[in-house]
C-alpha cells in the first residue's frame, strides 16, 4: 500500500495586494477586480507534503493528492500543484455548495477525504486569506474523527505509524507527536514552497477537469486515455453521496446579516509641516494635555 | 441553562489575559442577555482558580483539575467542552483567537454542528427578522469581524442553533474587574465520563513557552514604525523617543517583514491588537490590515511624506515629513519643555 498524503488547497482572491486598481471611487474594495491565488499557506502545506515524500524515498511510495473545492477555474491551482509535484488532482465542484460557512464546507471536504481512503496525512494550510477563520481544517479533522496538529511550523521525523511535528504558538514552540492518520495544518512561518518544476510543468501541462475540456475546442480524449494522471477528476454533491441539507445555505448556521465596506474615514486632521515651529507646537500641546510626559 | 460561557485558557496556573478580557466582555453580555456567567477551567494544579475568576463576575466556574489536562491538547479539551455544552444548553460560548482558542473552537462547533465565527472585533446583542419568512428573533448575539482581508466587515448571527460561538483575539476587549468581593459557585466536572482514551494519542514532548517580553499590548504609549522608517539606524530613533516618553515600539507587518524589528512588535491584523492614547504612526502607509490593529487608539500622530497615505486620514496630526528629521526634533522638543 502507498502512503497517501491529502494536500488541501484553496484559491483564493488576492486580498494581501489590494491595490489601486482595486479601489473603487468611493474608498471600497472592488472584489472583482482581485486576482485569484494559491492561498498561500496551502503552498506552505504542499511544501510540506513535498517534504515528506523526501523524508520516506526508498522506504514507502508516497503519493500527493491535492483536493480542492470551488468553481472550475479552481483547476488552476491544481495544475499550479502538479508543476510543483502533487500526483493527482481532485475538485469537489457543484452549484450546491454555495453559500456554503465552514461547517458545511468541512462537511463537503470531509466526504471527498473519506472516499480518498485509505491516507496517512491530510495537510491544509492553517488558514486562507479570504475569511481567515482556520476553521475547516480542525472541523474536518473532528468529521473524520482523527487528530489534528495545527499551527505547524516542520516535520521533524515521520515513522511507520507516528509522525513529529514542531508547532508555532504566539508565545513559543511545541513539539508533539501523533498517530496517522492526522490532520495537520501549517503556519505560514513553514518554509515557503519549492517553485515549479520544468520536467512537471511538461508532464502537467493538458491536465484537465471534464468541465475544461468541454469548454475548450481542444480534443483531449486520447492523451487523456493515454495519461490517466491527467484527469482531474470532478466531484458533484452526487458524487460526494452529500446530504444536500447539509451544504450550502441551509446546512449553514452562522448567516451573515449585513456587510459594511470598509471606507477610509476622513478625520479632522491637522496637517503639519517638519519645521521646528510645528513640531514645538504639537510637543507642547502633548505635554500640557498630558497624553505625554 | 442557557447561559454564556468562556473557555479560559491556563498557563501555569494563571488565567490568560484574553480570557479575562473575555469574562469583561461576558459579563456584560450577560447582563443584557438575563443570563448567568460561566467560566471553563481545563488544567492541572488549579485549585483555587476561581479566585482568579469571579473578580469579573464570574457566576460559575467548572472545573476540570487533572494532570493528563495539562498542557492543552486538542482532543480530551474539546470532548470536555462539547460534553458540557450539551448539557448545560449553552447560549453562547466564547474563546480566545489564540493558537489554542482557534484550535479548539472549530472542532467543538463541528462536534455541536453549530455556529462559529472566528477573531470577533464587537460582539453586541441585538435582533433580527428574517426577510423571507418575516421570522423575528430577539437577542441574539451579533458577531462583527473583518473579513476579505480587512476590506469589508460583516455582521454574523446564528439564528437557528445554539451555542453561538465567537473567537475573540487578546487585547480586543477591555480587561475590567466587576468587584473583587463577587462571588461565584465551583462545579466541578466529571470530566472522565466524557473523555475516551483515544483522545490522548497526540503526545506533546517539548514545549517552550516564554512570557512575552514585549509587551506593546499594555503600552499607553506606542511609537511604531513601518517600510518608510528606511534602516535599522532610523529605527533606533524610534527607540529613542519610546524610551523618552515612555512608550513602547511598534511595527508594521512591512517593516517586520524587511527584517528590521521582531515580529512581537506587530501591530495590525496578523499582529497585536492595540489601542493606547497615543499611537505614533513613523513611516507606516496605513494599509487596512495595519489599521484594523491600532486605530481605536485614543490620538494618532503620522509621520509620512507622502500628504496622501491612508494613515493620514485617521491621524489627528499628519506631519508631512522624513522621520529621521522630524523624530530628532521631536526628542529635541520634548527635552526642552518636559519638567
Amino acid at each position: 500500500m502507498s502512503f497517501r498524503i491529502i494536500v488541501l488547497a484553496k484559491q483564493v482572491p488576492d486580498t494581501r495586494n489590494v491595490g489601486k486598481d482595486a479601489m473603487k471611487a468611493d474608498g471600497t474594495v472592488n472584489r472583482a477586480a482581485l486576482p485569484a491565488i494559491f492561498n498561500p499557506e496551502d503552498l506552505n502545506a504542499l511544501e510540506q507534503a513535498l517534504r515528506i515524500k523526501e523524508m520516506l524515498n526508498g522506504k514507502e511510495e508516497v503519493e500527493i493528492i491535492i483536493l480542492t473545492m470551488g468553481p472550475t477555474r479552481a483547476a488552476e491551482i491544481i495544475r499550479e500543484a502538479m508543476y510543483r509535484g502533487a500526483d493527482k488532482g481532485y475538485l469537489i465542484t457543484d452549484r450546491k455548495f454555495a453559500g456554503s460557512d465552514t461547517l458545511a464546507t468541512s462537511y463537503a471536504i470531509s466526504l471527498a477525504v473519506k472516499k480518498l481512503a485509505p491516507y496517512h496525512l491530510v495537510i491544509s494550510g492553517r488558514q486562507a486569506i479570504d475569511g481567515d477563520t482556520a476553521q475547516v481544517g480542525p472541523q474536518i479533522a473532528e468529521k473524520i474523527g482523527i487528530p489534528q496538529i495545527t499551527y505547524a511550523e516542520e516535520v521533524i521525523s515521520i515513522e511507520k505509524n507516528k509522525i513529529t511535528i514542531k508547532r508555532r504558538l504566539e508565545r513559543g514552540i511545541e513539539i508533539v507527536e501523533t498517530p496517522m492518520p492526522a490532520l495537520i495544518t501549517v503556519h505560514s512561518s513553514a518554509p515557503a514552497c519549492r517553485t515549479r518544476h520544468a520536467k512537471m510543468m511538461m508532464k502537467f501541462k493538458h491536465a484537465r477537469t471534464i468541465t475544461e475540456m468541454q469548454e475548450e475546442t481542444k480534443d483531449y480524449t486520447e492523451l487523456h486515455t493515454a495519461r490517466p494522471y491527467l484527469h482531474i477528476d470532478e466531484w458533484s454533491v452526487a458524487d460526494l453521496d452529500a446530504d444536500v441539507e447539509m451544504l450550502g445555505l441551509s446546512g449553514s448556521p452562522t448567516k451573515v446579516k449585513k456587510i459594511d465596506n470598509v471606507v477610509l474615514q476622513q478625520k479632522e486632521s491637522k496637517v503639519l509641516t517638519s519645521n521646528d515651529k510645528d513640531i514645538e507646537m504639537l510637543i507642547k500641546e502633548l505635554i500640557s494635555s498630558h497624553v505625554i510626559g | 441553562m442557557n447561559n454564556l460561557f468562556v473557555y479560559c485558557e491556563i498557563e501555569d496556573g494563571i488565567v490568560a489575559d484574553v480570557s479575562l478580557e473575555l469574562l469583561s466582555k461576558g459579563r456584560k453580555l450577560a447582563n443584557e442577555l438575563k443570563c448567568k456567567l460561566e467560566a471553563i477551567a481545563i488544567a492541572n494544579n488549579i485549585k483555587g482558580i476561581e479566585k482568579q475568576l469571579f473578580p469579573f463576575g464570574v457566576d460559575v466556574v467548572h472545573i476540570a483539575d487533572d494532570a493528563a489536562l495539562y498542557p492543552y491538547t486538542t482532543m480530551p479539551h474539546a470532548s470536555i467542552v462539547i460534553n458540557l455544552i450539551k448539557i448545560e444548553q449553552a447560549q453562547v460560548v466564547l474563546f480566545g483567537a489564540t493558537s489554542v482558542g482557534r484550535d479548539l473552537a472549530p472542532r467543538v462547533a463541528s462536534g455541536l454542528k453549530c455556529g462559529l465565527t472566528a477573531d470577533c472585533t464587537s460582539l453586541v446583542v441585538g435582533d433580527h427578522t428574517e426577510n423571507k419568512t418575516g421570522k423575528e428573533y430577539k437577542n441574539l448575539l451579533y458577531q462583527i469581524r473583518p473579513a476579505f482581508g480587512g476590506n469589508i466587515i460583516a455582521t454574523i448571527i446564528n439564528p437557528e442553533t445554539r451555542p453561538q460561538m465567537a473567537t475573540v483575539r487578546e487585547g480586543v476587549m477591555k480587561k475590567e474587574k466587576i468587584s473583587s468581593e463577587y462571588k461565584g459557585e465551583v462545579k466541578i466536572i466529571d470530566f472522565k465520563k466524557y473523555v475516551k482514551d483515544e483522545d490522548f494519542v497526540v503526545k506533546i514532548i517539548e514545549r517552550h513557552i516564554e512570557q512575552q517580553k514585549i509587551n506593546i499590548k499594555g503600552a499607553q504609549i506606542i511609537v511604531a514604525g513601518g517600510y518608510g522608517v528606511g534602516t535599522k539606524e532610523n529605527f533606533n530613533l524610534l527607540f529613542e523617543l519610546a524610551d523618552l516618553i515612555g512608550a513602547e515600539v511598534g511595527a508594521s507587518r512591512a517593516a517586520v517583514d524587511a527584517g528590521i524589528v521582531e515580529h512581537s512588535r506587530q501591530v495590525g491584523q496578523t499582529g497585536v491588537t492595540v489601542r493606547p492614547k497615543l499611537y505614533i504612526a513613523c513611516g507606516i502607509s496605513g494599509a487596512v490590515q495595519h489599521r484594523a490593529g491600532m486605530d481605536q487608539s485614543v490620538q494618532i500622530i503620522s509621520i509620512n511624506t507622502d500628504v496622501n497615505a491612508p494613515i493620514n486620514k485617521i491621524a489627528d496630526y499628519a506631519i508631512i515629513g522624513d522621520v529621521s528629521t522630524i523624530i530628532p526634533k521631536m526628542i529635541k522638543y520634548y527635552k526642552e519643555n518636559s519638567k
